[in-house]
């Protein structure tokens, strides 16, 4: 009797085991990068007085301070802001890319791809040809948000049928959505002067460069809401898998949840582009990553992926301001860089295996 | 008092009339099986009682109240349903695909029973040894065995199948109908769409025979299943036999069948 019942809760210590470990390990990273990738870049900064001036700054006498007359202006007024930004622009996208595969029932779904963050960056480009400032630093995360949340919509209605959404469906919808979108950015570059233009080409191309705090304080609420929201989401999405029908079999109001999860996925989006611009297949490649390890449940994979997404975009980005003396390099360049053939290598496996996402 | 009634139901679809004032009542520990040709309605009459399909008029009940006054959740503490396909668009294992079967039940004492019931569901579905394989690389019979062991482990008074078997060897379609057997003899009512005759006068209380989107009979298999009205409503000569205490319904061929003509 006794040994039935630990044989049934081995399992599940397991599963436990297994999820802390996950989520434990990818936190671990995170800071380490964080860590690494302030110290680093023109003015090299070790780790040790990264931390030693973060600890002096709560009050605690730990460790060395920078030892740089600039160390510690550089690390507060640049590299901080610019870390943060980037863990927090990369968690939003991965966590949104989980949420639009989950609710589209299509592991090929990501904000960049159908066209979402695109949405956003004519929100937010229409806000700087026109100068709208009726909300502050928050005009640009707002109208951000809306743009995002009537594209989202946009895709959503239109590339389903019956209940599913066929890759193809999904693929075309995106590129017809990505036309309208790059019309409209065309169209606000026409209208916008110098300035604005190239306000506008630093969207498109995405960038963490001129990262603030004051942008960090808009985006970090927003991060916070969309993703305790999406957690709160995640279990329902795992029956989402089943089918529009099967769904509502066992339970799911499957219109609310859907329209629900669209929001959260506009609130992800628009922090993340606000400030940052396109930055397009994170949201692709960090949920894919995980569900290789850690399987399609989304209890896990929703938190998982944003810290996945935080550790590859701080990394992605240290990358792309020190790859060259001297430059940094557009970030969102970088990602498709990467991600396109990644992307081409899932459409290969999805044909392969006909629909059977693993 | 019964656990699910019909009255007066008519679906039409842009204009075409797909069901017709049907009227269908399943009772507590009955099994209810329907058949019929190709489109008569067997499935849009399952989508309406499982409550996916609204009746352009007439009226559904489950346990005297209207289906649609249920929130998701509570109807699906009534009803659990296998649909004909079944699909999953992520690589769970059938472990975790039978354990969705339990979600309407979260939160609420009867939680704590969910490993006994998702194990007893497998092993009942015969779906023990594919525990750990992930559901979209299954066979489609394993398939419809797993939804099966998910309808079973939603643990509902009312059971929808839609051609459960079609998939399914002959030991799979009889131990499933068996488990069905079961599961009504434990108080359940059980409406189920199939296309073989014969399983359905070996297992069904009653069967109701749809044609055109109407209900054409609807009375025990020894009542329903003679060869007048099969014959006219499946549009072919049918034969039905006793054999063994069992009903036998069987096409009849034409021997010696006329060659096409060489081209």
């Amino acid at each position: 009797m006794t040994a039935t019942v630990v044989d049934r809760q081995r399992p599940v210590i397991r599963a436990v085991a297994g999820r802390v470990g996950l989520l434990g390990g990818l936190s671990a990273v995170l800071l380490v990068s964080l860590v690494f990738a302030a110290g680093h870049g023109q003015l090299d900064i070790p780790p040790s007085e990264v931390l030693g001036s973060v600890l002096h700054k709560i009050g605690l006498d730990l460790g060395p301070v920078p030892h740089h007359p600039q160390g510690e202006n550089t690390l507060w007024q640049v590299r901080f802001p610019r870390v943060v930004m980037a863990a927090l622009a990369g968690a939003c996208l991965a966590t949104a890319g989980a949420l639009m595969q989950g609710v589209f029932g299509n592991p090929l779904a990501e904000p960049g791809i159908v066209g979402v963050s695109a949405g956003a960056a004519v929100a937010a480009a229409t806000v700087i040809v026109f100068e709208w400032t009726f909300a502050g630093t928050w005009t640009i995360a707002i109208c951000a948000f809306v743009g995002g949340l009537i594209t989202t919509l946009l895709v959503y209605v239109t590339s389903r049928d019956g209940g599913r959404t066929e890759v193809v469906t999904l693929v075309l919808t995106g590129i017809a959505v990505t036309a309208m979108t790059t019309a409209a950015l065309a169209f606000l570059m026409f209208l916008g002067d110098t300035q604005a233009r190239e306000e506008i080409v630093f969207w498109t191309l995405g960038s963490l460069n001129g990262s603030r705090w004051e942008y960090v304080g808009v985006v970090f609420p927003m991060a916070v809401v969309g993703i305790a929201a999406a957690m709160v989401l995640a279990p329902k999405l795992d029956l989402l898998a089943l089918g529009d029908r099967a769904a509502r079999h066992v339970g799911v109001d499957v219109e609310r949840l859907r329209l629900s999860t669209i929001v959260v996925v506009a609130v992800l989006t628009a922090a993340a582009v606000a400030f940052c611009g396109i930055i397009s297949f994170i949201g692709l490649v960090v949920p894919h990553l995980i569900r290789m390890v850690a399987g399609p449940g989304h209890r896990l994979l929703v938190p998982a992926s944003a810290l996945g997404g935080a550790v590859l975009l701080v990394l992605a980005d240290l990358w792309a301001r020190t790859l060259v003396d001297y430059a940094d390099l557009p970030i969102g360049m970088l990602t498709a860089l990467i991600g396109g053939p990644f992307f081409f290598w899932l459409i290969r496996r999805a044909r392969k295996t006909s629909g059977g996402w693993a | 008092m019964s656990a699910i009634n019909a009255r007066g139901v008519s679906v039409a679809f842009d204009g075409t009339p797909i069901l017709t004032d049907v009227d269908l009542d399943v009772r507590p520990g009955e099994v209810v099986a329907l058949v019929g040709p190709n489109g008569a309605g067997k499935s849009t009459l399952l989508a309406v009682l499982a409550g996916d399909v609204e009746p352009t008029a007439g009226r559904v009940t489950i346990d005297d109240r209207d289906l649609g006054s249920y929130p998701a959740r509570e109807l699906a503490r009534h009803r659990a349903v296998q649909l004909q396909k079944q699909g999953l668009a992520f690589g769970f294992r059938v472990s975790e695909v039978v354990r969705m079967g339990r979600t309407p039940w979260h939160r609420t004492d009867l939680e704590d029973d969910d490993d006994r019931i998702v194990v007893e569901s497998m092993e009942r579905a015969d779906v023990v040894e594919l525990a750990d394989r992930l559901f979209p690389t299954l066979s489609g019979g394993e398939q419809a065995r797993t939804s099966f062991a998910r309808l079973l482990a939603q643990a509902t008074p009312v059971l929808m199948l839609d051609e459960p078997t079609a998939a399914l060897d002959i030991r799979h379609q009889e131990s499933l109908l068996a488990v069905a057997r079961e599961a009504a003899a434990a108080g359940a009512g059980v409406v189920v769409v199939l296309h073989d005759l014969s399983l359905a006068a070996a297992y069904a209380d009653r069967i109701c025979v749809l044609s055109h989107g109407a209900v054409r009979a609807d009375g025990p298999p020894a009542e329903v299943l003679t060869a007048e009205l099969l014959t006219e409503v499946y549009a072919h000569p049918v034969d039905v036999i006793e054999h063994d205490g069992n009903l036998l319904v069987v096409p009849v061929r034409v021997k010696g069948a006329v060659p096409w003509p060489a081209v």
